[in-house]
């Protein structure tokens, strides 16, 4: 199957605040929101961010054709262990999963 | 009523175009608003109380807009002054005026609204049971809140609309919410809540919303029935989707935005195309509620000296991974005997650039990297033991071998000395709200005159 970032229009993930993540699927058509809609499961993001589905928060958003997920984050911002201040890069990680 | 409020940017520091800010002053503003700052760069700006931008940038800046603002003839605001509003930025901001007035001829009345939270009402707050969690949020106690380096209470309108209601003609605020500062003056002025909040938080990011991010500057228009968003650099255009997008941006929630006293939902919004260059919004509701302010807290975390390697040689680009394992053993026996030290008592970890520095445990792609990035952290009480360990790492980090049975490698340092020290290393430490009873009581307000003629 393809993998999301090449059937999508963009990727994007940014702090929202410190303590939240979040990713913002902007699919470009009323087709491919479709396709993602149905072959992006929660779980998956969940398994991605090594983070419990149950905190997962998804908004489906079919006027906008985005798929939006929020998540605590993996490390706190600009905690010790953090990697990336804005956060920005871990929207790579969802753009290469696979679709179902 | 018909209130406008003029927009130059998303933040102060970042440059917006000059033509468009003059457009949006011939628009005939009610009041000129601007962000200051944000959490987005990270704890340091909190934990140190400092601008993050450069005092020239903000200066060059600011002189622009109080230019724009005596044009107009309205008040100027700027919220989160210094990027995080502590009451240092907001007088570094302070200070910053009163040059800028007295250089360019302006007589000022300027009031600073102050969001700096003393540790003991807010423990007092947390023992009365009004200090409340949000998700998630990191534990606390007396001492922890005690020890924070500093904590700010995000102000939202009615601190702003105090601080108007001095007659003042700029207004440096402290931390307020994104929106507080664009929606103050129209929920004085009585246009609807629902409307007030949500444009505020379409226009927060400037022209953001836009199809042209760069240009900054937008003018909001609020009325009985809504809101009217339009750019005002020519090039650039609000559609119905670069306008509903933007409450996306940066949001956990896409349709609820909380503020002190109460919370915007969006879910019954209608966005519409006036023309191809401006879009009305209305259907926005406003849900009253608990008069709490979020609070932010920076605690220091240690120091930290850095060391950055580079390995090219083929054989240790492939074993990066055990070579890194292998000295990670060897330097903690090392940091043991000559110094003394429990592994427990320092941090030091590498992230291998090329591999895995960006994701870390997350990342689930491998490729032949050229060349790996070597970059040692080391984490310790004082900036003192952070650096003697990397003094003490640094001919390891230099030239340890894969096995005891080759010769020993040298590596590229870039730099002499190899190591850096950071400094401060701060952590967020509060994700709470705090009732009030007041929404003065948390904040503090003085008025002063500047420039010329003023006294003092």
């Amino acid at each position: 199957m393809a993998r999301l970032g090449e059937v999508v229009l963009k990727v994007r993930s940014k702090n929202a605040g410190p303590f939240w993540l979040t990713l913002d699927v902007f699919c470009g058509s009323p087709e491919v929101y479709a396709t993602v809609a149905a072959g992006l499961a929660s779980a998956r993001v969940a398994a991605l961010f090594a983070t419990p589905e149950a905190v997962v928060r998804r908004f489906d958003l079919p006027d906008l054709a985005v798929i939006k997920f929020s998540l605590p984050r993996p490390v706190v911002q600009g905690s010790r262990g953090d990697r990336d201040m804005h956060g920005a890069q871990w929207a790579v990680l969802l753009a290469e999963a696979e679709l179902d | 009523m018909v209130t406008r409020v003029l927009v130059p940017a998303g933040v102060l520091g970042l440059g917006f175009d000059a033509a468009a800010l003059a457009r949006g002053v011939a628009a005939r503003p009610d009041i000129i608003c601007i962000d200051g700052g944000s959490t987005d760069s990270g704890p340091y700006a909190l934990g140190a109380g400092q601008s993050k931008y450069s005092r020239s940038a903000t200066k060059s800046e600011w002189r622009a807009l109080m230019r724009a603002r005596a044009e107009a003839g309205v008040p100027l605001v700027i919220g989160t002054a210094g990027t995080c509003g502590t009451d240092a930025t907001v007088d570094w901001m302070g200070q910053i005026t009163a040059e800028l007035a007295a250089e360019l001829g302006q007589s000022l009345r300027v009031a600073r609204l102050y969001s700096s939270q003393p540790a003991g009402r807010v423990i007092d707050a947390w023992a009365a049971g009004r200090l409340h969690p949000l998700v998630p949020a990191p534990e606390i106690s007396a001492a922890r809140i005690a020890a924070l380096s500093n904590i700010v209470a995000l102000a939202g309108a009615e601190q702003i609309q105090a601080a108007l209601a001095t007659g003042a003609q700029i207004v440096i605020a402290g931390r307020t919410t994104d929106t507080a500062t664009i929606a103050a003056l129209p929920l004085a002025r009585g246009e609807p809540a629902g409307a007030v909040w949500h444009g505020a938080k379409i226009a927060e990011c400037g022209a953001l919303c836009s199809t042209n991010p760069t240009s900054g500057v937008i003018v909001v228009t609020f009325d009985a029935d809504g809101f009217t968003v339009e750019p005002m650099a020519e090039d650039a255009c609000c559609t119905p989707h670069s306008v509903s997008a933007h409450m996306l941006y940066e949001n956990a929630d896409p349709f609820v935005l909380h503020e002190p006293g109460g919370q915007l939902d969006v879910r019954g919004a209608s966005y519409r195309a006036l023309d191809d260059r401006r879009v009305r919004v209305e259907g926005s509701r406003w849900l009253p509620g608990r008069y709490t302010v979020k609070l932010e807290g920076a605690a220091l975390a240690g120091y930290q000296t850095t060391i950055l390697a580079l390995l090219r040689d083929p054989h240790y680009v492939a074993h990066a991974c055990a070579w890194v394992a292998r000295l990670q053993g060897y330097l903690a026996a090392q940091i043991a005997l000559r110094m003394g030290l429990d592994p427990a008592a320092y941090g030091l970890e590498f992230r291998l650039i090329g591999r895995d520095a960006a994701l870390g445990a997350l990342e689930n792609r491998a490729g032949a990297a050229v060349e790996v990035g070597v970059l040692g952290i080391v984490t310790a009480a004082t900036q003192e033991l952070a650096s003697e360990i990397g003094k003490l790492i640094n001919p390891f980090v230099l030239h340890y071998p894969l096995t005891d049975s080759e010769e020993l490698p040298t590596f590229a340092f870039p730099f002499s000395p190899a190591t850096t020290d950071r400094g401060a290393l701060y952590e967020f430490a509060l994700n709470h709200v705090m009732e009030l009873d007041d929404p003065m009581s948390a904040f503090r307000l003085t008025v002063s005159e500047v420039g010329d003629g003023a006294a003092g």
